[in-house]
Protein backbone atom coordinates (compact mmCIF):
# COMPACT_ATOMS: atom_id res chain seq x y z
CA UNK A 1 0.00 0.00 0.00
CA UNK A 2 2.97 2.24 1.06
CA UNK A 3 4.77 1.60 -1.77
CA UNK A 4 1.49 2.44 -4.31
CA UNK A 5 1.47 5.72 -2.71
CA UNK A 6 4.63 6.49 -3.12
CA UNK A 7 4.76 5.48 -6.48
CA UNK A 8 1.72 7.81 -7.25
CA UNK A 9 3.22 10.64 -5.55
CA UNK A 10 6.66 10.91 -7.49
CA UNK A 11 4.92 10.00 -10.97
CA UNK A 12 2.53 12.86 -10.30
CA UNK A 13 5.45 15.29 -9.22
CA UNK A 14 7.52 14.60 -12.04
CA UNK A 15 4.41 14.95 -14.22
CA UNK A 16 3.77 18.32 -12.58
CA UNK A 17 7.40 19.33 -13.18
CA UNK A 18 6.68 18.57 -16.59
CA UNK A 19 3.88 20.62 -16.87
CA UNK A 20 5.91 23.19 -15.79
CA UNK A 21 8.71 23.43 -18.29
CA UNK A 22 5.35 22.79 -21.61
CA UNK A 23 3.86 25.66 -19.73
CA UNK A 24 7.36 27.58 -19.82
CA UNK A 25 8.05 26.50 -23.36
CA UNK A 26 4.46 27.33 -24.75
CA UNK A 27 2.93 30.23 -23.05
CA UNK A 28 3.13 33.52 -24.91
CA UNK A 29 4.39 36.40 -22.24
CA UNK A 30 7.31 36.67 -19.34
CA UNK A 31 4.13 36.59 -16.88
CA UNK A 32 2.10 33.93 -18.08
CA UNK A 33 5.12 31.85 -18.23
CA UNK A 34 6.48 32.63 -14.21
CA UNK A 35 2.12 31.82 -13.61
CA UNK A 36 3.60 28.41 -14.92
CA UNK A 37 6.67 27.60 -13.60
CA UNK A 38 6.14 28.91 -9.98
CA UNK A 39 2.95 27.43 -8.78
CA UNK A 40 3.71 23.68 -10.66
CA UNK A 41 7.05 23.23 -10.01
CA UNK A 42 6.59 24.01 -7.03
CA UNK A 43 3.51 21.58 -6.00
CA UNK A 44 5.83 18.83 -8.10
CA UNK A 45 9.02 19.18 -5.84
CA UNK A 46 6.30 19.42 -2.87
CA UNK A 47 4.63 15.89 -4.09
CA UNK A 48 8.49 14.40 -4.56
CA UNK A 49 9.88 15.40 -0.92
CA UNK A 50 6.11 14.04 0.20
CA UNK A 51 7.03 10.91 -1.34
CA UNK A 52 11.12 11.19 -0.09
CA UNK A 53 9.54 11.31 3.28
CA UNK A 54 7.42 8.57 3.44
CA UNK A 55 10.26 6.22 1.95
CA UNK A 56 12.74 6.99 4.86
CA UNK A 57 10.07 7.50 7.44
CA UNK A 58 12.53 8.19 10.25
CA UNK A 59 11.93 11.64 12.46
CA UNK A 60 15.43 13.62 11.23
CA UNK A 61 15.08 12.78 7.47
CA UNK A 62 11.30 13.83 7.79
CA UNK A 63 12.01 16.82 9.32
CA UNK A 64 14.57 17.31 6.45
CA UNK A 65 11.69 16.68 3.68
CA UNK A 66 9.07 19.21 5.35
CA UNK A 67 11.85 21.59 5.75
CA UNK A 68 12.79 21.99 1.84
CA UNK A 69 9.44 21.87 1.45
CA UNK A 70 8.36 24.68 3.47
CA UNK A 71 11.53 26.52 1.91
CA UNK A 72 10.10 26.26 -1.45
CA UNK A 73 7.01 27.37 -0.27
CA UNK A 74 8.28 30.78 1.30
CA UNK A 75 10.92 31.27 -1.39
CA UNK A 76 9.07 30.08 -4.85
CA UNK A 77 6.34 33.65 -4.40
CA UNK A 78 9.30 35.85 -3.19
CA UNK A 79 11.63 35.00 -6.34
CA UNK A 80 8.79 35.34 -9.03
CA UNK A 81 7.15 38.59 -7.50
CA UNK A 82 11.31 40.07 -7.69
CA UNK A 83 11.65 38.52 -11.25
CA UNK A 84 8.09 39.80 -12.48
CA UNK A 85 8.95 43.37 -11.19
CA UNK A 86 12.35 43.35 -13.00
CA UNK A 87 10.96 42.35 -15.91
CA UNK A 88 8.11 45.03 -15.73
CA UNK A 89 10.38 47.51 -14.95
CA UNK A 90 12.84 46.38 -18.03
CA UNK A 91 9.72 46.67 -20.47
CA UNK A 92 9.51 43.31 -21.37
CA UNK A 93 6.44 43.04 -24.04
CA UNK A 94 2.72 42.04 -22.91
CA UNK A 95 0.94 39.28 -24.63
CA UNK A 96 -0.50 40.61 -27.60
CA UNK A 97 -4.03 39.51 -26.22
CA UNK A 98 -3.51 41.13 -22.61
CA UNK A 99 -6.45 42.58 -21.84
CA UNK A 100 -5.95 45.28 -19.20
CA UNK A 101 -2.54 46.63 -18.00
CA UNK A 102 -3.35 48.69 -14.65
CA UNK A 103 0.19 49.30 -13.87
CA UNK A 104 0.82 51.13 -16.72
CA UNK A 105 -0.63 54.73 -16.39
CA UNK A 106 -0.19 54.79 -12.85
CA UNK A 107 3.63 53.76 -12.38
CA UNK A 108 6.63 56.49 -13.47
CA UNK A 109 9.13 53.94 -14.86
CA UNK A 110 12.11 56.58 -14.18
CA UNK A 111 11.82 56.72 -10.35
CA UNK A 112 9.87 53.62 -9.90
CA UNK A 113 7.05 55.17 -8.42
CA UNK A 114 3.59 54.32 -7.90
CA UNK A 115 1.16 56.41 -7.81
CA UNK A 116 -3.00 55.63 -6.77
CA UNK A 117 -4.41 58.25 -8.55
CA UNK A 118 -5.81 60.14 -5.51
CA UNK A 119 -2.65 62.20 -4.72
CA UNK A 120 -5.08 65.63 -5.48
CA UNK A 121 -4.37 69.04 -3.20
CA UNK A 122 -7.61 68.41 -1.56
CA UNK A 123 -6.29 65.32 -0.43
CA UNK A 124 -3.41 66.60 0.86
CA UNK A 125 -4.71 68.93 3.00
CA UNK A 126 -7.13 66.58 4.26
CA UNK A 127 -6.05 65.38 8.04
CA UNK A 128 -6.84 61.90 8.22
CA UNK A 129 -7.62 62.32 12.28
CA UNK A 130 -10.72 64.31 11.00
CA UNK A 131 -12.23 61.69 9.08
CA UNK A 132 -11.53 58.66 11.88
CA UNK A 133 -15.01 57.73 13.44
CA UNK A 134 -13.15 57.47 17.21
CA UNK B 1 9.26 0.43 -7.46
CA UNK B 2 12.37 0.78 -10.18
CA UNK B 3 9.92 1.22 -12.90
CA UNK B 4 8.50 3.85 -11.03
CA UNK B 5 11.56 5.67 -10.43
CA UNK B 6 12.73 5.13 -13.56
CA UNK B 7 9.98 6.86 -15.14
CA UNK B 8 9.68 9.84 -12.93
CA UNK B 9 13.52 10.25 -13.80
CA UNK B 10 13.05 10.21 -17.93
CA UNK B 11 9.96 12.46 -17.20
CA UNK B 12 12.13 15.43 -15.52
CA UNK B 13 14.79 14.62 -17.78
CA UNK B 14 12.40 15.20 -20.86
CA UNK B 15 11.10 18.66 -18.25
CA UNK B 16 14.77 19.72 -18.56
CA UNK B 17 15.02 19.63 -21.83
CA UNK B 18 11.99 21.43 -22.68
CA UNK B 19 13.04 23.82 -20.26
CA UNK B 20 16.61 24.51 -22.08
CA UNK B 21 15.42 24.78 -25.20
CA UNK B 22 13.58 28.12 -23.32
CA UNK B 23 16.99 29.25 -22.04
CA UNK B 24 18.17 28.99 -25.65
CA UNK B 25 15.22 30.57 -27.15
CA UNK B 26 13.86 32.93 -24.54
CA UNK B 27 13.62 36.61 -26.54
CA UNK B 28 14.85 38.59 -23.44
CA UNK B 29 17.01 37.92 -20.15
CA UNK B 30 13.77 37.84 -17.82
CA UNK B 31 12.73 34.60 -19.64
CA UNK B 32 16.09 32.90 -18.98
CA UNK B 33 15.44 33.85 -15.59
CA UNK B 34 12.90 32.23 -15.20
CA UNK B 35 13.93 29.09 -16.97
CA UNK B 36 16.77 28.71 -15.21
CA UNK B 37 15.09 28.85 -11.73
CA UNK B 38 12.79 26.21 -12.95
CA UNK B 39 16.18 24.86 -13.98
CA UNK B 40 17.23 24.76 -10.07
CA UNK B 41 14.15 23.43 -9.17
CA UNK B 42 13.66 20.33 -11.40
CA UNK B 43 17.07 19.58 -10.11
CA UNK B 44 15.97 19.65 -6.74
CA UNK B 45 13.22 17.04 -7.56
CA UNK B 46 15.93 14.85 -9.38
CA UNK B 47 17.60 14.84 -6.39
CA UNK B 48 14.87 13.68 -4.06
CA UNK B 49 13.98 10.85 -6.53
CA UNK B 50 18.07 9.82 -6.94
CA UNK B 51 17.68 10.21 -3.11
CA UNK B 52 15.01 7.69 -2.83
CA UNK B 53 16.33 5.37 -5.39
CA UNK B 54 20.10 5.23 -3.66
CA UNK B 55 18.96 5.10 -0.65
CA UNK B 56 21.06 7.63 1.10
CA UNK B 57 19.10 10.21 2.84
CA UNK B 58 22.15 12.71 2.59
CA UNK B 59 21.25 13.22 -0.62
CA UNK B 60 18.48 15.78 0.36
CA UNK B 61 21.04 18.47 2.42
CA UNK B 62 21.98 18.82 -1.35
CA UNK B 63 18.57 19.76 -2.70
CA UNK B 64 18.49 21.99 0.47
CA UNK B 65 21.69 23.54 -0.92
CA UNK B 66 20.81 23.59 -4.54
CA UNK B 67 17.02 25.42 -3.55
CA UNK B 68 19.01 27.84 -1.60
CA UNK B 69 21.69 28.74 -4.64
CA UNK B 70 18.31 29.05 -6.87
CA UNK B 71 16.84 31.46 -4.63
CA UNK B 72 19.51 33.63 -4.42
CA UNK B 73 20.19 33.35 -7.99
CA UNK B 74 17.07 34.56 -8.89
CA UNK B 75 17.02 37.68 -5.94
CA UNK B 76 20.89 38.38 -7.95
CA UNK B 77 19.92 38.49 -11.40
CA UNK B 78 16.79 40.91 -10.55
CA UNK B 79 18.68 43.07 -8.41
CA UNK B 80 20.86 43.27 -11.57
CA UNK B 81 18.07 43.61 -14.33
CA UNK B 82 16.44 46.11 -11.97
CA UNK B 83 19.78 48.39 -11.79
CA UNK B 84 19.98 48.31 -15.76
CA UNK B 85 23.52 47.30 -15.95
CA UNK B 86 25.19 46.94 -19.95
CA UNK B 87 23.30 43.59 -21.01
CA UNK B 88 23.08 41.85 -24.49
CA UNK B 89 20.11 39.83 -24.92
Amino acid sequence: MIEFIKGTLLITGALFVLLAAIGLLRLPDLLTRMHATTKAAALGVILIMLASAMHFAEVGIVARSFAIIVFILMTAPVAAHVIGRAGYFVGSRLWSGTVKDELRPNYDPLTHELKSGLETHENAKRHPRDTDPD
Amino acid sequence: MDTVILISQVIMGLALVLTFVRVVRGPSLPDRVVALELFSTTVVGMVGVYAIQSGVASFLDAAIVIALMGFLAAIGFARFLERGGPRDD
